[in-house]
């Protein structure tokens, strides 16, 4: 399945009804998937941070959110993600753009890339990195954990996931 | 006026409204809790700068059925400037962000922000789109602003007052703010 369709696919599974992003170029397709389903709200964030806030305030009002981002995100986002998500036990359901591995022609990517992973685990955010056939699972099953956890989680989509058809 | 008489005007404002009310971390929600609680407030203990941001989710999320204040600090939307970008073109008609302005960070012995120096706030949210934009010097201009939407940008004095931490734990303040918050399921 196209891999765009396969996380848009895995969001509507997952009942996501609210999104806040920050682009990435390898979101392109899927922000346009989603600016045109009716299910689902989606606010574009001048910045990561901010995009925590929004989606707090959207699950304070019974929306399941999503925060759309590059792996740039997470570093602009960590004191939102442990003062307020994991303080008072916020779900969110985070979708990366893992920049920076196999195939990155950016070197600016390089460092964050590399960074992204250990962040999560020192955060002890639980994190998957599902091929395109898993994804529409991985990403039901990661806002299950966010909700069930009460916690924010993260779904790492690498260069080749969005390269493979 | 003093910011705890502020902060005392919005709690009572946001009760008479049946309003939504996200309150900015530090001493502020420390004198809200003490002069106007209500479980429709939400008291932020942790990541600062983003008390506008919370209010917008929580608006547009109400889809306009409910109303949202929040109330906000000098020093704390200058860390998140792009948050009036974001309600200027995003913010619901349900959506009123309070900004006491007092010149300065006053949770951490008031040192002064840009704003003592002149940096504008008002102008700054004009700038960024928001439509509706006021000041508010006094208890009585401040009164009619929080019947308003869009943005309020009230001059405090510097000065906290002297009241105890909030007694709840994060998880009792979110849990009481979601009963209210949440919309009514469907019958």
């Amino acid at each position: 399945m196209n891999p765009s369709r396969a996380v848009h696919l895995g969001l509507r599974r997952a009942g996501i009804d609210f999104v806040a992003s920050v682009p990435c170029i390898n979101l392109q397709e899927l922000l346009g998937l989603i600016d045109a389903d009716p299910d689902i709200i989606h606010l574009p964030a001048t910045r990561e941070e901010e995009g925590v806030g929004i989606c707090a305030g959207a699950w304070m009002g019974g929306r399941r959110p999503a925060l759309l981002m590059q792996n740039s995100g997470p570093g602009n986002c960590i004191n939102a993600l442990a003062s307020l998500d994991m303080l008072y036990g916020i779900p969110l359901l985070m979708i990366i753009s893992h920049r920076g591995g196999r195939g990155e022609s950016i070197i600016g990517q390089v460092p964050m890339g590399q960074l992204t992973v250990p962040l999560l685990e020192a955060m002890g955010i639980f994190h998957l990195s599902p091929s395109p056939a898993e994804a529409g699972e991985a990403v039901a099953e990661a806002w299950n954990r966010a909700e069930s956890g009460h916690s924010p989680v993260a779904v790492l989509f690498d260069l080749d996931f969005w390269r493979s058809l | 006026m003093k910011r705890i008489e502020a902060i005392a005007l919005a709690g009572r404002a946001a009760a008479q409204q049946d309003a939504l009310l996200i309150c900015n971390i530090g001493y502020p929600s420390r004198e809200l809790f003490s002069v106007s609680d209500r479980p429709e407030n939400f008291y932020m203990l942790g990541s600062m700068g983003l008390a506008s941001s919370i209010g917008l989710g929580l608006a547009i999320a109400q889809q306009k059925k409910r109303r949202v204040m929040v109330l906000d600090g000098d020093g704390s939307l200058l860390m998140n400037l792009g948050s009036l970008a974001s309600i200027a073109h995003h913010a619901p008609e349900n959506y009123l962000l309070v900004i006491l302005d007092n010149c300065c960070y006053g949770s951490t012995g008031s040192q002064p922000t840009c704003t003592s120096l002149g940096t504008d706030l008002a102008a700054m949210a004009r700038a960024a789109g928001v439509r509706s934009v006021r000041r508010a010097e006094d208890r009585e201009q401040l009164a009619e602003a929080l019947l308003g939407q869009g943005v309020v940008v009230a001059g405090v004095e510097a000065g906290n007052a002297h009241v105890p931490i909030i007694s709840l734990s994060p998880q009792e303040i979110l849990e009481r703010f979601m009963r209210c918050a949440r919309p009514a399921p469907q019958s």
